[in-house]
């Protein structure tokens, strides 16, 4: 479903550039074109909402349950963040959750999550990070709640308008002094996933873990992850979405474009600022500055996807 | 056998300190998790030392042997996983949040 599907021929309106500009002017805009980030200014961004289009939204890191000093109140900074979708001039098409929602897997943390997030009204497709499967039956509660339509551990694919969308597990089978891991069943099942789509469909990979070595030292990465891209290496537009670090790191790699979201419930330091990542407490005013959520908005012919990142601060 | 018990948080617990000398071995090590490291790292021990590991991290970590033998609960901050280690042999852990973070317990008479 398209947020502009007004059925006026794909033209632009006057309120839906309004509507656009406004989304623009909540936070710094990206586009990759020609493997190069450009920013870009509001007509830009305007263009590049489309009217045939549609967006959608990343969430991610919700930690529901999470009351240590970098954030007392983590189920507070949800519900903001969830307000902010909700405030999204024009309707997106769903949202993706890239893992952690809980803290502890706890059957509270889950009901509250859902209630939280479920606020937005939006269908949300979802995948675990490691702090959503320590439960008794080891993932059993995520996979109950999540994982109907999903394979193994809880993988799937699904097809928006066009575009073709992985959600991969990275956080089951992880190796003693090791990173992530997806694991030779689900590296055989992306392989046929993938086989069917032309190269030139434009890929959505979303996953808990980022799918390259962001920074080894703390565990930043996916030990195969380079098999999953390397099967990706084929297609003219790959986006690939992640979490876990809790900030934005953006990295393209031939038409592969890597972003790593914001939390909604707390901080960490960047890669080797500090002893060890973890929460990082900051000033109370600085907190929701740090914060956010990602809206991703997909326009027919265009090779990328423009990637807009929220803080919870942003008016 | 291993066997595995929790301790009461009242119960005492003898802080641990540099390289373990075997004949020096107390009944009873910590282990701190801190930082996202097991500090100390590892720890050589005479059969039948209770070790206990506790979490200082704000965020939460776990003890999982590598092949399976024992595996703590999430440990959140300031929780406990205490263990005896009765039979001899050599112990590699990792924690099953943090893989990254790994530790070893080396049982020796």
């Amino acid at each position: 479903m398209s947020h502009h599907d007004d059925g006026n021929g794909g033209g632009l309106t006057r309120r839906h550039a309004l509507e656009c500009m406004i989304w623009a002017g909540t936070g710094v805009l990206w586009t990759v074109a020609g493997g190069v980030p450009v920013s870009r200014g509001f007509l830009g961004t305007a263009q590049a909402a489309g009217m045939t289009g549609f967006s959608f939204v990343q969430i991610s890191d919700s930690h529901v349950g999470f009351n240590k000093p970098a954030n007392p109140h983590a189920d507070d900074t949800l519900k903001e963040a969830i307000a902010k979708v909700a405030a999204m001039p024009g309707k997106p098409a769903f949202m993706i959750h890239t893992g952690d929602i809980t803290h502890l897997s706890k059957p509270a943390e889950f009901d509250a999550a859902a209630q939280l997030i479920g606020g937005s009204g939006l269908d949300v497709h979802y995948v675990p990070g490691e702090h959503d499967l320590v439960d008794e039956g080891a993932g059993k509660a995520y996979l109950e709640r999540y994982g109907k339509n999903a394979k193994g551990a809880g993988w799937y694919s699904f097809d928006q308008a066009g575009v073709h969308f992985v959600g991969l597990v990275n956080v089951v089978g992880m190796k003693p002094g090791g990173m992530g891991a997806l694991g030779a069943e689900q590296l055989a099942w992306l392989a046929d996933d993938l086989k069917a789509q032309s190269d030139s469909t434009p890929i959505v990979v979303f996953a808990h873990i980022p799918l390259y070595a962001l920074y080894p030292q703390w565990g930043w990465g996916t030990d195969d992850g380079d098999q999953a891209l390397a099967m990706l290496k084929r297609f003219g537009s790959v986006t690939v979405l992640n979490g876990h670090i809790h900030q934005l790191m953006q990295k393209v790699e031939g038409n592969v474009s890597f972003y790593t979201a914001r939390s909604t419930a707390f901080p960490q330091p960047e890669p080797g600022k500090a002893a060890s990542p973890g929460p990082m407490l900051v000033p109370a005013e600085k907190l929701r500055g740090l914060l956010g959520v990602r809206s991703v908005v997909f326009a027919p012919g265009k090779a990328s996807l423009a990637v807009t990142d929220t803080s919870l601060a942003d008016a | 056998m291993i066997l595995r018990r929790f301790l009461m948080a009242s119960a005492l617990v003898l802080a641990f300190a540099g390289p373990a000398l075997v004949e020096d071995a107390p009944t009873e090590v910590t282990v701190k998790i801190e930082n996202f490291t097991f500090n100390p790292p590892e720890i050589t021990v005479k059969p039948g030392t209770i070790v206990t590991f506790e979490n200082a991290d704000d965020i939460p970590h776990s003890v999982v042997d590598k092949d399976k033998k024992f595996k703590s609960k999430p440990l959140d901050t300031g929780d406990k996983f205490t263990m005896t280690f009765t039979d001899t042999g050599e112990f590699s852990y990792f924690c099953g949040f943090h893989p990254h973070m790994v530790g070893k317990v080396i049982v020796k008479n």
